[in-house]
């Protein structure tokens, strides 16, 4: 067990330092950050200085391994735009994002489940039907379209709920939420919504499936011939079993809703380390955007790890099949 | 449990206070973010104009550019033009309620000439700035320069204790690795205080009750916030969350004049976009033309200028938000400008000139292919321009390899970091100095390669004439208006005739304002919440 771990841990390192070289590599092909640190009237002998200076004139490897090196000493640099310490940056970011993510995620649990086990148990009903439209626009509609759309019912036309930022903040201290006031959640409903909506379709038609295969087994006949309750049926003994898929997929995708926050963020101007993110590359400040793929990296690497160790721990095969190898 | 309860009470009391106070609070939205305090951190025109609400110059600009008594109730020149005298506005208080005197002047100006400084180009480095009495200070110069002053509506006067007691006597330098004190902290003389300053996010813009001003706007506060998307911005005008954006994409318009609560409020930028051709280079980089650069011949470049159909591309490209123009600089600038006009469209005419200068058409019906550099998200539109101007080009049989790329990208290429790695490019510029010196100096001037003095640093075409060097430099130091006006003209016709750039046009500037507010534009972008009334 130790040794597999040891083992993971030692590829995840690898993924690490992977991400980073690629993410390095291009670095070169977004442009001069210079040119954005300036005005128009700096000379040439200025900007050469300037660039002379941030080590931008350093061959790739040189950088990349004075990179890795400050990153392995949770230095991530300063921003070329603003002059702030990276690590601060992202940590102010941190709770505007976690909170989307957390409130997109419940949402796609909350609205999806329900949803699936409705249309699963009435397949052809009209709500069936409905719920199986919405799924197609949660799919097929590109999450910026669909945050547009959102602001243009809810803010423009009706005039509720706010089409951008994240407002009624209050400061804890260690962490700023939204979740105190009516204004925080009037302005986190819509980005929720426009980043849970793709998750939320995922959710309902894997429940569904997974209900209408479920409810056709014979465990689930011999529960009926036994005379239990419909209630007892459907939701005791199929959504049960319905769920496990269904845990293994959310947290998988706990990882994507943070990384494609982007988008999201963007359209409604969600102070969060996407849009920072987003930013930072229009602007191309280097030292934000390998802070930010390496967390993301991160995250994505850490998601895998526990769901290898969960597996490991319920299967033991794995674990036989790991020393055999 | 209780604490929970406090909280969610204490919030909610903000929440409808901040609702309450609606009436006198201007809610501001820009594209882009306010990414330092100080005024010495970025020559753009955003950030200075935000910080100008704050911060103050010796002298202003009013509404429509004129310059005006800021920080210095009056000038005087002396010694033949060599000292201008400065004599400071009394009573005048920093925000941090200390007086100003002639040492925070001094200070201000040795600060802005610092090596850190990305303003350095607003006092010659070789002007010495003396303190006569607290309340007067001289400006000594080593030539005469009639216009010492005009970009000082822009070089904003700094506290020296302030500075001094918070360690940021020097502007942060682009690459320090520690934040400096003013890049978050603001301590000038304006109309506003910055109370709150989240990068990114939200800058809190607060009355100063102690301004020594008429007070001309009826705000208690200003929240600024950047949003970035376009149409972000617009929803969050037309339902009412902000009351000004800036900018207004052109597209929407007219479903903003169509609202009942909102109105866009439209006017000729000073930018003049322009494109060039590089006449500096014995072969051109991206052209099927080998051994030899057709763009030093007069003739391909008048027959490029007559290709362009500038209406067209005003009334389709630019939806009518455009200005052509013979000129690189704004005639709002330059008095004279009346005087020069675009040659027509004659595609007949360009046809004869691509064929005397030695292009004719191939068996392919083309003369020759270039590649043309173009940003796509720094101007209004920029990227469609270049393509209309590629079909254009195609009817007099050239042949143009489009490159629009984002404003990173394009800037890396073109500019001197890239090695000016173009052919034919578009750009926009706004003068500084609002005068043309700054044009001819950085985009006519021959160019010098190495950098020094920035001396044609941003003529990436290459264009070289010693005659119109001379008199740029001429134009330099001439104190007579009347002959400084009649030098700067014989430039601009000299460079018309040689076609040295294809000027286009002004672009628009188009800002969503509340239909309950009123505020004054100004042609040179600047957003100045003094002169705002909020009903």
């Amino acid at each position: 067990m130790l040794a597999f771990i040891l083992r993971r841990l030692a590829q995840a390192v690898v993924v690490l330092l992977t991400v980073s070289l690629i993410a390095f590599s291009l670095f070169r092909f977004v442009g001069d950050p210079v040119n954005q640190m300036v005005g128009q009237d700096t000379t040439v002998e200025q900007r050469a200085e300037i660039r002379r200076q941030l080590g931008l004139d350093d061959p790739i490897p040189v950088q990349f391994v004075r990179f890795v090196w400050n990153a392995a000493k949770f230095d991530f640099g300063t921003s070329y735009q603003n002059k702030q310490k990276v690590s601060k940056l992202i940590g102010e970011r941190f709770p505007a994002t976690m909170e989307l993510a957390l409130v997109s995620a419940l949402f796609a649990l909350f609205a999806g489940i329900p949803m699936g086990v409705y249309s699963g148990l009435r397949p052809h009903s009209w709500l069936s039907k409905l719920f199986q439209t919405v799924s197609l626009i949660g799919i097929s509609l590109p999450t910026f379209l669909i945050g547009i759309l959102l602001i243009f019912i809810f803010p423009v036309t009706l005039g509720v709920l706010k089409s951008f930022g994240r407002q009624g903040v209050v400061d804890l201290g260690w962490w700023t939420t939204g979740f105190l006031t009516v204004q925080g959640w009037s302005s986190l409903v819509l980005p929720a919504i426009t980043l849970g909506l793709f998750q939320m379709t995922l959710i309902m038609r894997l429940v569904r499936s997974e209900m209408m295969e479920v409810l056709r087994t014979d465990y689930i006949k011999f529960a009926r011939a036994r005379g239990l309750t419909n209630r007892a049926v459907n939701f005791g003994h199929a959504l049960k079993n319905t769920l496990i898929p269904v845990i293994t997929i959310t947290g998988l995708q706990i990882g994507s809703i943070i990384a494609f926050a982007i988008i999201t963020e963007t359209v409604f101007q969600w102070p969060g380390m996407g849009l920072m993110f987003l930013q930072a590359v229009q602007n191309v400040d280097i030292p934000i955007m390998s802070a930010y793929l390496l967390l993301v990296a991160t995250l994505f690497v850490l998601i895998n790890l526990i769901v290898d160790l969960l597996y490991v721990a319920v299967d033991p095969r794995i674990r036989i099949a790991g020393r055999a190898s | 449990m209780k604490l929970k309860l406090a909280l969610f009470a204490g919030a909610l009391a903000l929440a409808l206070g901040a609702a309450s106070a609606n009436a006198q609070t201007l809610r501001y939205a820009f594209q882009g973010n306010l990414n330092t305090l100080d005024p010495y951190g970025i020559n753009e025109t955003t950030t200075l104009a935000l910080q100008g609400n704050v911060y103050e110059g010796l002298t202003k600009r009013d509404r429509d550019l004129k310059i005006i008594p800021g920080l210095a109730e009056r000038w005087e020149i002396l010694d033949n033009g060599l000292t201008w005298r400065f004599h400071l506005r009394r009573g005048v208080k920093f925000h941090n309620g200390e007086d100003l005197t002639s040492e925070d002047v001094v200070f201000s100006a040795n600060r802005v000439r610092a090596d850190t400084s990305d303003l350095r180009s607003r006092i010659d480095a070789g002007i010495q700035v003396v303190a006569v009495d607290p309340y007067t200070v001289d400006f000594k110069l080593k030539s005469p320069n009639p216009i010492l002053h005009y970009e000082w509506d822009t070089w904003y006067i700094m506290s020296k204790k302030w500075a001094e007691a918070n360690n940021a006597v020097a502007p942060s330098a682009p690459a320090a690795t520690t934040p400096g004190y003013a890049v978050l902290n603001a301590n000038g003389t304006g109309p506003f205080r910055i109370t709150q300053h989240q990068i990114g996010v939200r800058t809190l813009f607060v009355k100063n009750p102690a301004w020594w001003g008429k007070v001309e706007h009826n705000l208690q506060e200003v929240i600024f916030t950047p949003i970035t998307s376009a149409p972000t911005r617009v929803a969050a005008l037309l339902s009412g969350e902000v009351d000004v954006i800036d900018p207004v994409p052109l597209q929407d318009i007219p479903r903003i004049n169509a609202s009942p609560n909102a109105r866009v409020m439209e006017a000729p930028e000073l930018r003049t976009i322009f494109m060039q051709l590089d006449q500096r280079r014995d072969e051109l980089t991206g052209s099927s033309v080998k051994g030899k650069n057709p763009f030093k011949d007069v003739r391909v470049r008048r027959a490029f200028y007559q290709a362009i159909d500038i209406e067209a591309i005003r009334r389709q490209v630019m939806r009518g938000a455009a200005a052509p123009t013979p000129l690189l600089i704004s005639p709002l600038l330059f008095e004279r400008a009346g005087e020069f006009q675009r040659p027509a469209v004659d595609l007949a005419g360009a046809n004869r000139l691509l064929d005397e200068a030695g292009y004719p058409r191939g068996a392919d019906n083309t003369r020759f292919e270039v590649t043309l550099d173009c940003p796509n998200d720094r101007y209004v539109n920029d990227g469609a321009i270049c393509q209309a101007v590629v079909a254009m080009l195609a009817r007099i049989g050239v042949k143009i390899n489009l490159q629009a790329v984002p404003r990173a990208q394009f800037f890396a290429k073109v500019l001197a970091s890239g090695g000016y790695n173009t052919s034919f490019y578009l750009l926009g510029w706004t003068p500084g100095s609002f005068d043309s010196w700054n044009v001819l100096q950085n985009l006519v001037r021959c160019r010098d390669d190495t950098g020094s003095g920035g001396a044609g640093a941003t003529n990436l075409g290459g264009y070289c004439n010693p005659r119109v060097d001379a008199l740029t430099d001429q134009i330099l130091v001439e104190a007579d208006i009347a002959k400084r006006t009649a030098l700067i003209a014989e430039a601009y016709r000299i460079i018309t005739d040689e076609v040295s750039h294809i000027p286009l046009h002004q672009q628009t500037l188009a800002w969503g304002v509340a239909k309950n507010v009123e505020l004054a534009q100004r042609a040179d972008n600047q957003f100045l919440f003094h002169w705002v009334t909020k009903r």
